[in-house]
């Protein structure tokens, strides 16, 4: 099959079941690569369906620029589609991530914006929110509150996921803006009673926590909580300790997420009897290769951890 | 006596501790413990007796929301994380 465009190959993303990993023989672990889309996550679905809607409404015009809030791979994705389609993209990220993000940006055509580190992803959003209110000419897609980010999840991942795995019983995925647990989740429980839907919450590092007040608590609009039936929280130090797993067990080279989603989904397999858990692999590990998670003393990584921000 | 750690922000009302003990077979009862130590605490944590929706709860990393709230037991050896609901951090 010959693709017209590196754009039509996001999406239709592997299942490998992970045999190694399985805790016992009654539970089958599925895992979706992700990191098999063009820039490397499940971003890249996204991105070309934000832009594909944001044409189709007419609220992004020929030339006009694309600005968001992101901590990496929904701006590189952002920055690989917008920049074929014609638009200048501008993202704002956070300046304590990993340096191989902005080199994938500025590969991709974006001019960056760094918000400061120690406000987190939170930080950016509040940056974004403030450049796009000074210029009404740019086009923030918004992610967290964008409609279809949870629909391309809802009408694609989804539904990719059923037919791999029709006997699916629990769904893991990493909690970012919400809309993978959201999309998917609402695609899998239209088609199967029962199935649980599980988050996988990063941890924050103290320092990111020390800016976050509680009556500014942000709750993603596209997270649809109703979905979820359970919801775990994962240090930094289990999130690396999964993705040492996946790529010594199973030869799977994923992100920090992923290594939460794993933990999270070997969690819920270890109570179960049998069944089948498909966990959401969000992104290859290819820009986390600095920050050295594969080959470091743990202890020195989670304390380095603790002030930046990797997912 | 379980041991709850203190998000930065809530900090101030427990006098800076990172996390304190509490004596409680359920969260409800850990709360109640710790409200009593520190009685600012009840009003940024709870509403009208509930979890404030912009704080969550966890019980071994598990969110009490989506199991049994402020009845789901906890045992002595059991770590409660309060934190303030946000973005996952996202990408």
């Amino acid at each position: 099959m010959i693709l017209g465009d590196i754009v039509a190959a996001i999406g239709h993303t592997p299942m490998v079941e992970l045999r190694r990993l399985a805790p016992h023989p009654g539970v089958r672990l599925f895992a979706k690569i992700e990191g098999a889309n063009p820039t490397g996550s499940v971003k890249d679905r996204i991105a070309r369906a934000m832009l594909a809607d944001a044409v189709a409404s007419g609220e992004l015009q020929p030339g006009q620029t694309i600005l968001e809030p992101s901590s990496g791979n929904t701006g590189i994705s952002l920055a690989m589609i917008g920049s074929r389609m014609g638009h200048p993209v501008r993202i704002v990220m956070p300046d304590n991530t990993t340096p191989e993000r902005e080199q994938l940006l500025r590969l991709f055509g974006a001019e960056i914006v760094f918000s400061p580190g120690a406000e987190g992803s939170n930080g950016a959003i509040r940056m974004a929110e403030r450049l796009a209110d000074a210029d009404p000419s740019v086009y923030m897609p918004f992610q967290y509150g964008n409609e279809a980010n949870p629909r391309a999840h809802e009408e694609e991942t989804g539904p990719e996921i059923l037919t791999a795995v029709p006997e699916v019983d629990v769904f893991v995925a990493g909690l970012g803006t919400g809309g993978t647990l959201t999309g998917v989740g609402r695609a899998l429980k239209a088609a199967r009673a029962g199935v649980r839907v599980v988050a996988a919450e990063p941890l924050p590092g103290e320092q990111v926590q020390g800016l976050r007040s509680l009556d500014e608590g942000f709750v993603p609009p596209v997270l649809d909580q109703s979905v979820l039936d359970d919801r775990y929280l994962v240090s930094n130090r289990e999130s690396v300790v999964g993705v040492r797993q996946l790529i010594a067990e199973e030869g799977i080279f994923a992100g920090l997420s992923s290594g939460a989603a794993l933990a999270v989904a070997l969690r819920v397999a270890a109570d179960m009897d049998r069944g089948s858990i498909v966990v959401l692999l969000a992104d290859d590990g290819s820009k986390y290769l600095s920050a050295g998670l594969w080959d470091r003393d743990l202890d020195t990584l989670e304390t380095e951890m603790e002030s930046s921000v990797l997912w | 006596m379980s041991r709850v750690r203190i998000p930065p922000v809530l900090r101030e009302t427990v006098g800076g501790a990172r996390e304190l003990e509490a004596a409680g077979d359920t969260v409800l009862e850990v709360l109640d413990d710790l409200f009593a130590q520190h009685p600012a605490l009840r009003e940024r944590v709870t509403t009208d007796g509930k979890l404030s929706p912009f704080v969550n709860l966890y019980v071994n990393g598990r969110d009490v929301r989506y199991t049994t709230g402020l009845a789901t037991s906890v045992g002595p050896d059991d770590q409660v994380i309060l934190l303030p609901a946000m973005a996952g951090g996202s990408s």
